[in-house]
């Protein structure tokens, strides 16, 4: 299974992203240096870790646009705890974090469970509320790197076997999902609600609950992830991460996350993510214009879209090739 | 009252539209076979036949959604294609289907003249005309009911009218009505038995399909039988009584070989008692044995589906009790259900069955992933070594049990369904017409397994609508019509005609 996975979407987009390297390098000598991709892996690790949460809603059905204002909202409340109160261990904040984000996942995921509204509207709602929220809890104030205690700061960036924390920590996380994906019940859960939740209803699978427990993960990876994005960039304002969740959404997209549910893998959402980041930092440093990185992101998105669309058109000629033989 | 019609005058017209030799298959499955029917001006022709004789079939091909392989369309005896649903329309076919095609949100006019409303001025919608057109439609069809109303502000047999209007609305000389009494009460029911006449005597030719004999009886001046894709007999009402129609449409040759069983019962497995539904079914009670076969019978709509999903846990019953190897149990979802041994291969198998972006192994395992894991992780070599199990027990043809679902064919994906609970261990097993749509072949196999399966002790509910499945594998029958049981059959007495009456409805005659 794990081959026929490879053969498939994920080795051409393995593939493309290697492609994408060699062509920076030949621009911009260095690039491929393990010591830069590092860098890059580094830079993208929020970015895989939202991408993953964000897959398991995506493979339920579901979308969850609140993920960046969630991120934003729990940075800003560990970022004021920790200049108000700089004797709270950083693990303790950490802690507040996540729980922040669950709860945060939670509100979503009961909202298209029990009320059953369309997951779209009520994370749209969620992404101006939450963000409303750091506004009414901030004042509207920054908290500066200066205000935050070194301990605060320094966990992502300290280093273990020279890669930062913070690379640590996504890289558990990859393998939590990989593991948690393919080898538990919820996790088939998740595949069988999307691909066919009225089928997965007659499995004796709650489809609500299911995607209940998609937003709930995606939330608490959102909270974690809001620790981690304010003290990397040392600073928390309203707006951190505007519109870092159309990102998570495309990371997922290019990875061959399908919108339409229940198809998808981890590996495809790391591929996903690191390709998108890849471009985002490689265009800066071959000279791109940023307003022509944006146009490039976005043709990226497309292309990749276009691709999977394609592959899925195939196999339903493949199918009516075999039904014109048999009759 | 068409009794009164001379029978000369019907025999003397000329057919309005002809099918020639229409031959119509699908990939394994000859739907239509050489069939042949006439439809005379200011006449009516019922259509009978069982559930899968061809009917709809027929129907979608006389409204040009499908073409046929073979044979040939006459308008006024002049050969016509129909490749598209415009060029039947075009031809002045129109067709009234049991479930309607409307919209809601669109008033009652502008649902009469979707896609051909009159224009005006630069090829605007010229309003004011398409309210007077309106009008005069459902005048003329007898409705009171104000073109500017909103859809969904009617009733469903308001609705049914508006469908009607939007069907007269094109000049049509051929009237397909699918099942119209369906959905209706009887007052609207004799409403629609007048505008029958009304647009007879306007001289349109009129196909009327039915189930129930008593309208058959009451408005048709022809008939036509069609039995397994084929057309047994046509003639005229007066020359036919309703026992010799009963017979046409189910006197088959039982040549379908079915599998012998000698097995007997043991004691009750399920009983249930008093099952009821606010509006779907009501006061179901039945005992099923170990290693029964128990049939459920009845037409389309009859509630058998209904009752079963809520047997499932999939809707909740508003009252009643089920028990279960002499315990009182109940059963709030499928979870449950399939806890308590109770599991549910439905009758769609595309939307409800297999996960077909799924491999075939992780299909059948999805509910006993507890059986296959260790610690809450699932081990993947005791999932192939269950999934392998089953899947071979029933001869399922796949290249790998990791390929996709999707690519089998419907009788092996029926297979992984059936594989997939059979995994489970359960007591008893619902199959919903569990050869529906698939090739005799498959068929065979099926009703071989379902025997085994029985043999070995497994208690079986198969609803089926098919009387000749019904007949070879049930120990007993139950038939159930506007959701109620309407007949129970122990072997004796159970005879195609039996079924059929208790079906539909119609007590034999006094005769």
């Amino acid at each position: 299974m794990i081959g026929q996975a490879l053969k498939s979407r994920e080795a051409i987009l393995a593939g493309a992203l290697i492609l994408l390297i060699i062509v920076v390098e030949s621009r911009f000598s260095g690039f491929a240096a393990p010591g830069n991709l590092a860098g890059v892996f580094n830079d993208t690790s929020i970015l895989i870790m939202l991408a993953l949460g964000q897959t398991l809603v995506i493979l339920t059905r579901c979308i969850d646009l609140s993920l960046a204002s969630n991120l934003a909202l729990t940075g800003m409340v560990t970022a004021m705890i920790n200049s108000a109160m700089p004797g709270v261990p950083v693990v303790a904040l950490i802690a507040i974090a996540v729980a922040l984000g669950l709860l945060m996942g939670a509100f979503n995921g009961i909202l298209v469970w029990k009320l059953d509204i369309p997951p779209i509207v009520v994370t749209l709602g969620t992404l101006t509320i939450y963000r409303g929220i750091i506004f009414v809890v901030s004042g509207g104030a920054w908290v500066n790197s200066h205000e935050m205690s070194e301990a605060y700061k320094a966990i992502p960036r300290f280093e273990i076997l020279s890669l930062p924390v913070l690379s640590w920590i996504a890289i558990a996380v990859i393998a939590a999902f990989a593991v948690g994906v393919n080898r538990t019940a919820l996790g088939r859960a998740f595949y069988a609600v999307g691909g066919n939740p009225s089928a997965a209803v007659y499995t004796g699978i709650n489809v609500g609950k299911t995607r209940f427990w998609a937003f709930v993960i995606a939330g608490g990876l959102a909270g974690l992830c809001g620790y981690l994005w304010v003290s990397r960039y040392a600073v928390a304002y309203t707006d951190v991460a505007g519109g870092f969740e159309l990102d998570v959404v495309a990371a997922c997209v290019i990875g061959g996350i399908s919108i339409a549910g229940g198809l998808g893998t981890v590996t495809g959402a790391v591929l996903g993510a690191l390709f998108l980041g890849t471009i985002k930092n490689a265009l800066p440093v071959v000279g791109i214009s940023p307003f022509w990185q944006l146009a490039i992101s976005g043709a990226a998105i497309i292309i990749a879209v276009a691709f999977n669309a394609r592959s899925e058109h195939g196999k339903g000629r493949i199918i009516l090739k075999k039904a014109e033989a048999h009759s | 009252m068409n009794r009164m019609t001379d029978i000369e005058t019907l025999t003397s017209a000329d057919p309005v539209l002809r099918l020639s030799g229409i031959t119509k298959t699908f990939p394994g499955v000859t739907a239509l076979s050489g069939v042949e029917l006439a439809l005379y001006p200011g006449q009516v022709t019922a259509l009978v036949g069982e559930n899968g004789a061809g009917k709809s079939t027929l129907v979608k091909i006389l409204t040009g959604i499908y073409v046929p392989n073979e044979g040939q369309i006459l308008v006024d005896e002049q050969p016509t294609r129909f490749t598209t649903a415009t060029d039947a329309s075009d031809a002045g076919i129109t067709a009234i289907h049991q479930e309607t095609v409307l919209f809601d949100e669109l008033s009652v006019a502008e649902n009469i003249y979707l896609g051909h409303a009159p224009r005006g001025r630069f090829g605007l919608v010229d309003w004011a005309k398409m309210r007077a057109d309106a009008t005069e439609i459902l005048d003329r069809i007898g409705a009171k009911i104000d073109p500017r109303t909103p859809l969904r502000e009617l009733g469903i047999a308001s609705k049914h009218l508006v469908a009607i209007a939007r069907a007269l609305s094109v000049d049509a000389r051929v009237v397909v009505m699918d099942e119209p009494t369906a959905a209706l009460s009887q007052a609207e029911i004799e409403e629609l038995y007048e505008l029958v006449e009304r647009l007879k005597s306007e001289g349109k030719a009129i196909l009327f399909i039915s189930h129930k004999f008593d309208e058959i009886f009451r408005i048709a001046d022809r008939y036509t039988v069609f039995r397994d894709g084929e057309m047994v007999d046509a003639g005229l009402i007066a020359e036919v009584t309703e026992d010799q129609l009963v017979e046409k449409m189910v006197g088959r040759s039982m040549d379908a070989i079915f599998p012998q069983r000698d097995h007997t019962p043991g004691d009750t497995v399920l009983s249930v008692d008093g099952y009821s539904h606010p509006t779907e079914f009501e006061d179901i009670s039945f005992d099923l044995r170990q290693g029964e076969i128990l049939g459920f019978y009845g037409l389309v709509g009859a509630g058998r589906s209904e009752f079963m999903q809520a047997l499932f846990g999939v809707t909740k019953p508003s009252g009643g009790s089920v028990t279960i190897d002499g315990q009182e149990i109940s059963i709030r979802s499928p979870a449950e259900a399939i806890e308590k041994g109770i599991v549910y291969v439905p009758e769609d198998r595309g939307k409800q069955g297999a996960i077909t972006a799924m491999p075939i192994f992780q299909n059948v395992t999805l509910p006993s992933l507890a059986q296959t894991s260790n610690r809450g992780f699932v081990r993947m070599a005791e999932e192939f070594a269950l999934a392998r199990k089953y899947t071979e027990r029933l001869d399922l043809r796949a290249a790998s049990l990791d390929q996709n679902v999707g690519n089998l064919s419907g009788g092996n994906q029926q297979k992984v369904v059936i594989a997939k609970w059979l995994a489970t261990k359960p007591k008893v097993i619902i199959l919903d017409e569990p050869t529906k749509g698939i090739d005799v072949g498959s068929k065979a196999a099926v009703h071989e397994f379902m025997a085994e399966l029985a043999a070995e002790g497994l208690s079986v509910i198969m609803v089926s609508s098919e009387i000749p499945e019904i007949l070879g594998m049930s120990d007993r029958v139950i038939v159930m019509r506007d959701g109620l049981i309407a007949a129970r059959f122990d072997g004796e007495g159970l005879t195609p005609e039996a079924l059929v009456r208790a079906a539909a409805g119609y007590e034999e005659s006094a005769a």
